[in-house]
């Protein structure tokens, strides 16, 4: 039994890590597409081509991410069915609601945009675009809803048979969680966005291939890019690690690795946790930083593990911890990045600078990287609970799919995806290959 | 407000047999455009639409976790196997669409359209099939859950697989039916020698689909005769089935006028009324047992806590009447002919 759950675990895990390559960067580039489209207003025809292009990129992911999310949702059946049928009152409503408010929108939507631009005047254009943004941005929030209400239950009540029902649905849809958990993700998301128009812009211009259209995705990826990097770290990303010290202060101590309570917690900023012996190998820390980012003062006390029933603990302290760090130390080396890009944008020296363009066109990957950790530590961080301190993760999954059966469909998915992978890389290309001018041709 | 959501979803899962079924249809037929210009014509028709019929499947998915959670979770694991399967069928159809429009060489555009047709048609088949599990039951415990292995001695016995003569037979007709769907579909979409074919294939179809009905008919009465009852209680249910024929009859007598249009909602009326007398047949029923009754799923014992199907019609009804909405006018902007004209139509 303790075999099939590791699957069930894997499972999930596996396809959500691999789903959520696309829609971060549908979510990133929709609002980028609005812009463009608004720019494009003025009657420029660059701006026509380059929304044009970003709309082909955004149909090609909005695809692979439907056809690898179609899976998601029905695994809360397949493999989580015990999870199912106890929330299924609750968590089902934003996954339905994400259905019917958003993905009808943006599949119609985006629909008219690709195939139906003749059709559209330019106000039309206009208007299809913001509204898949809409669709997108609302899907966003209606999974975030579901997954906050498992990181911190609001608005419920329990029937006898155990099974959960709503009291009220405001309730669930106003978490202060989701609120804070929502416009992290969504400037995470926005952070690939405008690191990928930033770094097909450059590639653009260091080719050579099409110079025109590379400085304007440039310009519009990195001044998008500095407002999401920044807003990321603050107010998004702060906000939303103080409220978790205070209602996970478990997972927060998990995080950080801080084994031991005490007035002026370190922030470890390099270091592999120990957890068998409590402690960080060759460890690098900023003395106090923790006690001063979680409370506003360095003398504050911060809980450690050591405050908690060891059951309480997350299940994969490393892991969590990696993830955390991964995702942080990533999330700062964008804001200096984009930072130093903007300011060679606003001194009119950055289409020459060829260095920092190399730079924007190699940091494409890690924006994926940043957001994919963020995730692992939010789910990680939950454990060893589905919803928190409510449901054990061990009590959720399906008690009829064997551990053999599990693994069937894991490694189904597993070469699926890989098969995915490559053709879709090599699609990328193409697209890429032909560039965002408008051909003839075409 | 039990019969409501099932009435509700029972709605959605129809819609999306409607409107994915031609463009699933489209694909089973892909092998009878013969030249490449025809199989682009074929992607041209369901290009713009073909992704937004499938969220009716995950909106459908969606509504029934919330509404009958208990249906969800015993059902979706004990069809593990199959659903698997459809999801993994469902990517593969959505590399066949996207990649064949994007590379040139001949032999890969071939490539992909077989792929689209192949996954096109066994999805056809599993939908089909699962209509046939769904109807005839499945091992229920007294947990209301079940594993179904995909087959065992292929009988429709009390310890059926997901294959058996029945549910075979099933995929079948949705196969027939469908493909005829389709046909038509393509029919009322292009023009020349493509619509002539596809009309040709659709009347060929019209056998097939009426032959295949009696005879799925017929074991369905003989697999589940209990399946009668409700039509013995409330008699004015007898009107389903007559549409059925109804709408049938129009399919043939449209064909043969060579009206496209109304031969195609003939044949999307056929397709909900033959649901339609599915669904008040199974009523209150949602998943059958094989083994004691009370084990059965029906909307009483599946469903979600009363004030939650409550609070959901809030939501429901305005986002199903916007999505509407969405479906008319991008159904409007693009009806009419598919131009042969390559500028029209996006990437394909």
């Amino acid at each position: 039994m303790q075999d099939a759950l590791f699957i069930h675990r894997l499972h999930f895990g596996f396809t959500i890590t691999y789903h959520y390559i696309f829609p971060q960067l549908t979510m990133g580039l929709a609002p980028l597409i609005v812009i463009l489209n608004t720019l494009a207003l003025r009657g420029d025809a660059v701006y026509d081509d380059a929304a044009r292009f970003w709309t082909c990129v955004f149909g090609l992911n909005f695809v692979a991410g439907v056809v690898t999310g179609i899976p998601m949702e029905f695994q809360f059946g397949t493999n989580w069915a015990q999870f199912s049928r106890l929330t299924g009152g609750i968590i089902g409503q934003p996954l339905a609601m994400e259905g019917v408010f958003s993905f009808f929108l943006e599949s119609a939507f985006l629909g008219l945009l690709l195939f139906g631009e003749r059709r559209l005047s330019r106000w039309g254009q206009w208007a299809a675009s913001f509204m898949v943004f809409l669709g997108s941005w609302l899907s966003g929030f209606f999974i975030i809803t579901a997954d906050a209400w498992m990181q911190h239950p609001v608005a419920y009540r329990r029937l006898a048979d155990g099974s959960f029902e709503v009291t009220g649905f405001s309730g669930i849809l106003t978490n202060p969680w989701a609120l804070l958990q929502y416009m992290h993700t969504m400037s995470g998301a926005g952070i690939t966005g405008a690191f990928v128009m930033a770094g097909a812009g450059a590639y653009y211009l260091l080719s050579g291939r099409a110079p025109i259209h590379g400085r304007r995705f440039v310009q519009v990826g990195v001044i998008a890019g500095i407002v999401f990097s920044a807003a990321q770290i603050f107010p998004t990303g702060d906000m939303h690690g103080k409220y978790m010290a205070r209602v996970q202060p478990v997972t927060m101590a998990a995080m950080e690795a801080l084994f031991h309570s005490g007035p002026g917690a370190p922030l470890v900023l390099l270091g592999q946790p120990d957890v068998e012996h409590e402690r960080i190998d060759n460890p690098i820390v900023a003395n106090k930083v923790l006690s001063f980012l979680i409370y506003g003062t360095a003398r504050a006390e911060v809980r450690g593990l050591d405050s908690f029933p060891r059951e309480t603990w997350p299940t994969n302290i490393p892991l969590l911890y990696f993830s955390y760090h991964v995702m942080a130390g990533l999330g700062t080396l964008f804001v200096a990045i984009m930072a130093l890009a903007a300011s060679l944008l606003w001194s009119g020296r950055l289409f020459q600078t060829r260095w920092m363009l190399w730079m924007l066109m190699c940091a494409i990957p890690f924006p994926y990287i940043a957001n994919s950790a963020g995730w692992l530590t939010a789910e990680l961080g939950r454990q060893p609970w589905l919803v928190y301190g409510l449901l054990p993760t061990s009590a959720g999954s399906s008690a009829n799919v064997s551990a053999g059966n599990a693994l069937f469909s894991l490694l189904g998915f597993m070469g699926v995806y890989a098969l995915l992978s490559i053709l879709l890389l090599y699609l990328v290309q193409d697209i890429v290959g032909r560039g965002p001018e408008r051909s003839p041709a075409a | 407000m039990n019969t409501v959501w099932f009435l509700l979803v029972a709605l959605m899962l129809i819609a999306y047999a409607v409107l994915d079924g031609f463009d699933l249809g489209a694909g089973a037929l892909y092998p009878f455009a013969q030249t490449d210009e025809e199989r682009t014509m074929i992607f041209r028709a369901i290009g713009p639409v073909w992704d937004g019929n499938e969220v009716w499947l995950i909106a459908a998915g969606g509504t029934l976790f919330f509404a009958f959670p208990l249906l969800y979770a015993a059902s979706f694991s004990g069809f593990y196997l199959p659903l698997n399967i459809v999801l993994w069928l469902l990517i593969f159809r959505a590399i066949g669409i996207e990649f064949r429009s994007h590379v040139r060489a001949q032999i890969w555009r071939d490539f992909y359209g077989m792929i689209f047709f192949v996954a096109s048609a066994l999805l056809i088949v599993f939908f089909g099939a699962a209509l046939g599990n769904v109807i005839r039951g499945v091992r229920l415990g007294p947990d209301h859950y079940f594993f179904a292995p995909l087959w065992t001695d292929f009988r429709p016995g009390p310890s059926p697989g997901i294959l058996d003569w029945y549910t075979v037979l099933c995929g079948l007709v949705a196969l027939a039916i469908l493909s005829m769907h389709g046909a038509l579909f393509i029919a009322m979409k292009t023009e020349g020698e493509l619509q002539a074919r596809m009309q040709r294939v659709g009347g060929r179809m019209l056998p097939a689909v009426v032959a295949l009905s009696i005879a799925s008919l017929a074991a369905t009465l003989s697999v589940r005769p209990d399946l009668l009852h409700n039509y013995g209680a409330f008699p004015a249910g007898w009107l389903v089935p007559a549409a059925t024929i109804g709408s049938l009859a129009g399919v043939a007598h449209f064909w043969h006028r060579r009206n496209d249009r109304a031969a195609f909602l003939a044949s999307s009326a056929f397709i909900v009324f033959m649901l339609c007398g599915a669904a008040f047949a199974l009523y209150p029923t949602l998943l059958p047992t094989t083994t004691a009754e009370s084990n059965s799923l029906t909307i009483y014992n599946a469903a979600a806590g009363p004030r939650s199907l409550v609070i959901g019609l809030f939501w429901w009804v305005p986002g199903m009447l916007l999505a509407t909405g969405y479906f008319v006018l991008v159904y409007r902007l693009f009806s009419g002919k598919v131009s042969t004209a390559a500028s029209d139509h996006g990437h394909y």
